[in-house]
């Protein structure tokens, strides 16, 4: 068949009903406070990273939260765990811990899921 | 001096209730019975207090000899003549009055207008009155009569919206959405329940506990996105599309069932009414003096407000209001 140069692209939506959240929930159950985000991107605003890296921890988490693991381990890598994020929280969630019980969640020696 | 006060609602019952201690008071009523807005409710925010006991509290207000409450008997319009008014009821009846308390409340939006959603498409979509009923009668269930896996709620529906011509916050859907689903969650705790929001406005004392409450101790989930459209699926379930703006990703997701909170509107009678005065404001609301200090005047002599007829308001602000207008006729 000729080739016209089309291709089907992979579409961005994804399926919440389909996510594997097991490892979203175990986050959950680790860090009981992080239910409580409300997204408001303070521990954005305020990360060190942030300053010299598109590292997005609003974004990451709930990103997470929703099932899409891929490519939050590269960008995990790039919190230096000063705890900034934590202290701005306007809900008290624990971010140094999450952002550290992620990181383990997302190892592939992790073999809980 | 004799009032008319039209809607036997908890506004009309409070000012009522105010007024009979020096006044002789006829209350109108469009409906059967009086309190239908509230006796359609399960339990009222912020504190799970029981509708049906309030209403019975209120209820109890109108055995007093200076009231005389007519069910069943619409006003159909009103007319001054000087500084009296003349209201005539749906079966041609007229009678003449001091003064006349407009009290005529709200009724919901139809969500039959937002066909995207789906509503009287898909059985599997409802509105925030029919989940409201579920909780009361403690049936909670999918259109295949199962108790649901998923609940999804979706705010704003009529309210927030150009293209429904309603720029204007309901103001209690909010908090609305976040008690019933507690109360889902209270009653099927393996049911997940998600709720749509473009903000979330906490604004009354409580509310923003209840919040908490429901994330924390009740797991309900929150997602910062509008749903665009609902579809059904094979099995009679609802597919819903939105866009999870927090992770800035399109997103789907099937549930047994999608609530549709809606907004509050001017009840018929408000707006019929209103126009009749000559009163009438924005979104066929009635329109006070001033929203400071004359909040329950009008800019006809002895046509007073109160309550929801005006704009959105919640039940507790509705008693408050009440008051204030009944002391402004007295």
């Amino acid at each position: 068949m000729a080739d016209f140069g089309f291709k089907i692209k992979q579409t961005r939506s994804f399926n919440l009903s389909q996510a594997d959240l097991r490892k979203a929930d175990r986050l959950l159950e680790e860090v009981p406070s992080y239910r409580l985000c409300i997204g408001c991107g303070g521990c954005t605003a305020t990360c060190s990273a942030r300053q010299f890296t598109d590292f997005d921890i609003r974004k990451v988490h709930n990103t997470f939260r929703r099932g899409q693991y891929d490519k939050l381990a590269d960008e995990l890598r790039k919190c230096m765990l000063c705890g900034k994020c934590t202290l701005v929280c306007p809900r008290g969630v624990n971010l140094r811990s999450l952002i550290i019980n992620m990181r383990q969640l997302l190892t592939p020696s992790n073999e809980t899921f | 001096m004799t009032i008319a006060i039209i809607g036997a609602g908890p506004a009309g019952i409070e000012a009522a209730s105010v007024l009979a201690k020096q006044y002789q008071v006829i209350l109108f009523e469009r409906e059967e019975r009086p309190l239908c807005n509230i006796r359609d409710k399960a339990f009222l925010f912020p504190d799970f207090s029981s509708a049906d006991e309030l209403a019975d509290k209120l209820e109890s207000k109108l055995s007093h000899e200076n009231i005389t409450l007519k069910t069943a008997t619409p006003v159909v319009s009103m007319q001054r003549t000087g500084e009296q008014w003349t209201l005539t009821t749906a079966d041609g009846t007229t009678a003449t009055f001091d003064a006349v308390l407009l009290a005529t409340g709200y009724k919901v939006f139809d969500a039959h207008q937002k066909e995207e959603l789906g509503y009287g498409i898909y059985k599997g979509v409802i509105t925030s009155l029919e989940m409201e009923k579920m909780i009361k009668e403690n049936n909670i269930r999918n259109n295949m009569n199962e108790i649901p896996k998923q609940i999804v709620f979706l705010q704003c529906v009529g309210s927030r919206d150009e293209k429904s011509g309603n720029h204007y916050c309901s103001k209690v859907c909010c908090v609305t959405a976040v008690k019933q689903a507690i109360e889902i969650k209270k009653q099927h705790p393996e049911t997940d329940v998600y709720i749509f929001y473009m903000d979330l406005r906490m604004w009354g004392q409580g509310f923003e506990e209840m919040y908490r409450e429901a994330q924390e101790k009740y797991g309900v989930s929150f997602v910062r996105g509008r749903i665009s459209e609902a579809a059904s699926t094979f099995d009679n379930r609802v597919q819903i599309k939105a866009e999870d703006t927090l992770m800035g990703n399109p997103m789907t997701m099937n549930s047994d069932l999608l609530v549709l909170m809606v907004g509050m509107c001017a009840s018929e009678g408000t707006a019929t009414l209103s126009k009749c005065a000559g009163i009438d404001g924005l979104y066929r609301f009635a329109q006070s003096l001033s929203p400071h200090t004359e909040d329950n005047l009008t800019a006809q002599p002895n046509l007073f407000l109160a309550g929801s007829c005006k704009r959105p308001m919640c039940i507790e602000d509705t008693i408050q209001d009440a008051r204030a207008a009944a002391l402004e006729i007295m």
